[in-house]
């Protein structure tokens, strides 16, 4: 993130400054830190609810039960973490949100299980951990209802005749994820 | 109907685990309110990070740069299918997604939402996600830097789900 991070900032700069645009650079900067925080207090409540929720699925054993029906997907692509319990319970439950289309309630699932990997291996970001945040990164909802009522507002008849396109693009894309991390996993030198 | 369901979705998974829950002697509240702090505690790890990123989104955005990248990568677009005009909504969908949505709105409204061009925008806005900022928020929650290879394999599937949306449109409705 050092890399990314230095760069995308050195670019702008360079940028800035070529166009001529370094005054709105500088602005853009005081812009992003109170979009940030703006956002931060926005998806502070969702995120807060569903971790309740999963809290409460937990100890009803809900959680358990999802696990166990997405188990045999699931332990393929987290072969290292298989045999923890609440790990696997937390993607189950990520997993699940996310196909549903709740991506605010995706991701407090999904940081569960993420501080948990981060415990079996600090400061490093796991196969595991990376995993999941790349099928986190692919959609994999099985309903944009966001795009369809920008369709539809735009006049669209039958906004949802994208869907095939949508679950053959998305699908495509996961796999290509997943795949890349599977690679990754086997040659990542550090 | 499907619109009904999926704007019901979020009150009747409420309901149903709440239900659920009862119905197996779990006290519920107490759960409920035990985990929301659970959730304050993660938040307050995701600010930093969301801070130090979003800085450098909006520094970038305002550079100039994503059109300067634009204009070199059209004429390779087109020669792996993608249409060069949607070239801006692929800069931008990986790192703000309300920005996304603002140009795939622009494209669906200028071009038609079932115009080649506006469908393949569909298509790629329901197909990809914020990457950077799942990023952000998932290693900053648990504080990690070392990201290792999540960057690159994820901007991959991004790549892939650019193509396949132009190649799936095509596939599907013809290039009309």
């Amino acid at each position: 993130m050092t890399i990314i991070w230095t760069g995308m900032i050195v670019v702008s700069v360079l940028c800035g400054l070529a166009t001529g645009r370094g005054g709105l650079v500088a602005a853009a900067a005081l812009e992003g830190t109170q979009a940030a925080v703006e956002l931060s207090l926005s998806i502070a409540g969702m995120l807060c609810l569903w971790t309740g929720v999963m809290e409460v699925m937990r100890r009803a054993g809900l959680a358990q039960k999802l696990a166990r029906l997405l188990g045999p997907v699931l332990g393929r692509l987290f072969p290292s973490v298989r045999r923890e319990k609440e790990i696997m319970d937390s993607i189950a439950a990520n997993v699940s949100a996310n196909l549903l289309g709740l991506g605010s309630a995706a991701t407090p699932l999904g940081l569960e299980a993420a501080r948990r990997m981060e415990r079996l291996s600090p400061g490093v970001a796991s196969d595991a951990l990376c995993m999941m945040v790349v099928c986190n990164t692919a959609s994999i909802q099985l309903i944009p209802t966001t795009v369809a009522s920008v369709r539809a507002a735009a006049g669209c008849a039958a906004p949802f005749d994208i869907l095939p396109a949508v679950w053959l693009a998305s699908g495509l894309s996961v796999c290509v994820g997943i795949l890349a991390c599977k690679l990754c996993a086997r040659v990542w030198r550090e | 109907m499907l619109e009904l369901m999926t704007s019901m979705l979020v009150p009747l998974i409420l309901a149903g685990v709440a239900l659920y829950a009862a119905a197996h002697r779990v006290d519920v509240y107490s759960g409920l309110v035990d985990g929301a702090g659970d959730g304050l505690r993660v938040l307050v790890h995701i600010v930093p990070s969301l801070i130090g990123l979003m800085t450098a989104v909006y520094m970038l955005r305002a550079s100039g740069a994503l059109e300067l990248a634009a204009q070199a990568l059209a004429p390779l677009l087109s020669r792996v299918g993608l249409p060069p005009e949607l070239l801006g909504l692929m800069l931008v969908r990986p790192v703000s997604g309300s920005a996304a949505l603002g140009v795939g709105a622009e494209v669906i409204g200028t071009y038609g939402p079932d115009s080649y061009l506006g469908r393949v925008a569909a298509v790629m806005l329901g197909s990809t996600e914020t990457t950077f900022y799942t990023i952000a928020v998932y290693f900053g929650a648990v504080g990690i830097t070392r990201t290792r290879y999540a960057v690159p394999a994820a901007l991959c599937a991004d790549l892939t789900g650019f193509l396949a949306a132009a190649w799936a449109v095509r596939l599907l409705f013809g290039a009309g």
